[in-house]
């Protein structure tokens, strides 16, 4: 089993999860975070006084995937939240020792 | 342990629910003598409006008194203010409805300051503003009415204690009489009307003060500073105190000097004791932003307050008098639109980017411009003092912030500065008759601002050698909701 863990745009969250539904996949977590990569930050002023904001707003979307759907899935993810301009994100792959079905004691590829 | 919590929760459901509504409806139960069901009043008598009706009324035969009988009897009350009575009225119901706008005010400054600070330290703003509002009610009846409004007699002009409010209903300040044109309404609304007002003076402190200031020193500032610096100062003015008694009478509609300008001035003293906010100024005189955590509170906060400015501006008037109504409300609203422009323009301009939070600071400054002279200017003069209003706040949130004085919502600009620019627009765009003069203005705003700064300099500084009035540096991080709360405004995943 791998885990997926894909920094996006917040703006493509629904074209990503429509895209993995695509091709069967429709479980997923979502958080929101702020981060930066080589995008760089922007001025901002508020009653006067400028200040920089650095962190951006993004989703970090993660799904754990079994070993033979991890290329497809990755691809479907790319595909979907790309725009060509800067900021798009990244997307991570690591293993993932366990998984288990809280509702029914699943483990393994079942749980996934 | 347990059986003893539950022993005591029983007993006090049982004192709550059964024994003390019981003990409240005994006497009616006893009180059955045969003239129908206990409590239900008599037809004739026991409804208190009546109580006045003269024994003519009272007639042996039940079908011939009837509902005009009882208003007939409401006019005897009235005695010689009969014929008004209906004008009396309709003031006294727009004296409350205006008093009721008032108080809604609190909910505006409540949320504007929420708005306007960050998330950590919400609870404390809410406490605070919670706060104020009840001891700014129970301190003007407890002292603050009969001080604002003392009575002085000849030679008297600067300071009178006064007593709790007793009945105000009685020997005739439910009629006419109480206060006539200029004062249409009864004892009871003249004080609550002025209640409302209390209490707004001394939230201007609290904005100017958050995210920093320590809690109980702060309630202990706030409930002398409504309680008595309030109402005496308050008393030199419409208290017919000495700014009333000097050749040409100080001018101040609504309360730019004696409220804003007073809270504004109290705030400053504050401010200039407590410090700004950990990390607000470098060393090199820069400013740090320390945005506010929900815009969309902040503009509901200004909204509500411009809301309840019909009622402050509105309520002045002191009657349902129409001509003298629809100028303030049409100038307090022209005063405010201009004040919105004339912000936004110049922030715009100043900022490179128009900024919400100055454009609300606006209206505001706008409202505070116009609150001196509501009545006194035409339309077009409103505008022009809203504009002007709108400049001067933003370069004053500027300048502040230049001086090192921190004020996370601008209050010391909006209603010290507005103030100041309120009182002075009362002489210059007055209209021909209005008897305002500059040397009674300048005069009067450099009492009523200084005696504020004055007082609060000697308090706030007194509780600051006594008890510090500043959180430490690990509380302002940590924020004031968990440090002075032991809680939070957001507790879940937000």
């Amino acid at each position: 089993m791998k885990k997926i863990e894909a920094i996006i745009k917040p703006f493509k969250l629904d074209e990503v999860k429509d895209a993995l539904a695509e091709i069967g996949l429709a479980g997923m977590t979502v958080t929101e975070v702020k981060g930066f990569g080589r995008q760089k930050g922007h001025t901002e002023v508020y009653r006067g006084s400028e200040y920089t904001v650095d962190f951006l707003p993004k989703i970090k979307l993660e799904i754990v995937v079994d070993d033979g759907q991890v290329e497809e899935a990755s691809k479907a993810v790319v595909t979907a939240a790309k725009t060509g301009k800067i900021g798009d994100g990244k997307v991570f792959v690591s293993s993932v020792e366990q998984a288990i079905r809280i509702r029914t004691d699943e483990t393994g590829s079942e749980a996934v | 342990m347990k059986s003893i919590t539950r022993k005591i929760k029983t007993s006090l459901l049982l004192w709550l629910f059964v024994i003390i509504p019981l003990a409240g409806f005994t006497p009616q139960l006893l009180a059955q003598d045969g003239e129908g069901k206990a409590g239900e009043p008599k037809t004739e008598e026991a409804a208190e409006t009546d109580a006045e009706a003269s024994p003519g009324e009272e007639k042996p035969a039940e079908e011939e008194a009837g509902p005009v009988d009882d208003y007939n009897g409401l006019l005897e009350n009235q005695g010689d203010g009969a014929p008004a009575f209906d004008f009396f009225a309709t003031s006294m119901l727009w004296t409350v409805i205006a008093a009721a706008m008032v108080f809604i005010m609190h909910l505006g400054f409540s949320t504007l300051e929420v708005g306007l600070t960050q998330s950590k330290n919400t609870v404390n703003i809410l406490f605070k503003n919670a706060f104020i509002i009840a001891i700014g009610l129970l301190t003007y009846a407890i002292c603050g009415f009969n001080t604002h409004y003392p009575g002085f007699e000849e030679g008297e002009a600067w300071f009178k204690w006064g007593s709790m409010i007793g009945d105000l209903n009685a020997d005739g300040g439910d009629t006419w009489g109480y206060g006539g044109l200029s004062l249409a309404m009864t004892g009871y609304g003249d004080f609550i009307f002025q209640a409302m007002f209390a209490a707004t003076g001394a939230t201007i402190v609290s904005g100017a003060v958050a995210e920093r200031v320590k809690l109980l020193p702060f309630l202990i500032f706030v409930t002398l500073l409504v309680g008595v610096a309030y109402p005496v100062i308050g008393s030199w003015h419409w208290g017919e105190g000495y700014l009333n008694q000097m050749e040409v009478p100080f001018k101040d509609f609504a309360g730019s000097a004696v409220v804003h300008a007073f809270g504004g001035f109290a705030a400053l003293a504050c401010v200039l004791i407590l410090g700004p906010r950990k990390g607000k100024y470098g060393e090199d005189g820069k400013v740090k932003a320390i945005p506010g955590h929900n815009m969309p509170l902040a503009a509901i906060g200004v909204l509500l307050l411009w809301f309840g400015w019909y009622g402050f501006n509105g309520g002045s008037v002191l009657s349902a008098d129409p001509g003298p109504l629809g100028l303030v409300f049409t100038t307090t609203s022209l005063a405010a639109a201009a004040g919105v422009v004339s912000a936004a323009v110049v922030s715009w301009i100043v900022f490179s980017k128009p900024d919400l939070s100055m454009a609300l600071n606006g209206a505001l400054a706008g409202l505070v411009g116009i609150t001196a002279n509501a009545d006194i200017v035409s339309a077009g003069s409103a505008i022009i003092i809203g504009l002007i209003a709108g400049v001067i706040v933003v370069f004053s949130v500027i300048a502040l912030d230049k001086a090192g004085i921190d004020d996370p919502v601008g209050a010391i600009s909006v209603h010290g500065t507005c103030g100041i620019w309120g009182i002075l627009a009362a002489y210059f765009f007055q209209v021909e008759g209005s008897g305002v003069g500059l040397g009674s203005q300048i005069k009067g705003i450099l009492l009523v601002g200084g005696a504020a700064f004055v007082f609060s300099i000697v308090v706030f500084g007194a509780l600051k050698a006594i008890m510090g009035v500043r959180v430490s540096e690990e509380e302002e991080e940590m924020g004031l909701d968990k440090s002075e709360h032991g809680t939070e405004a957001y507790p879940d995943f937000n």
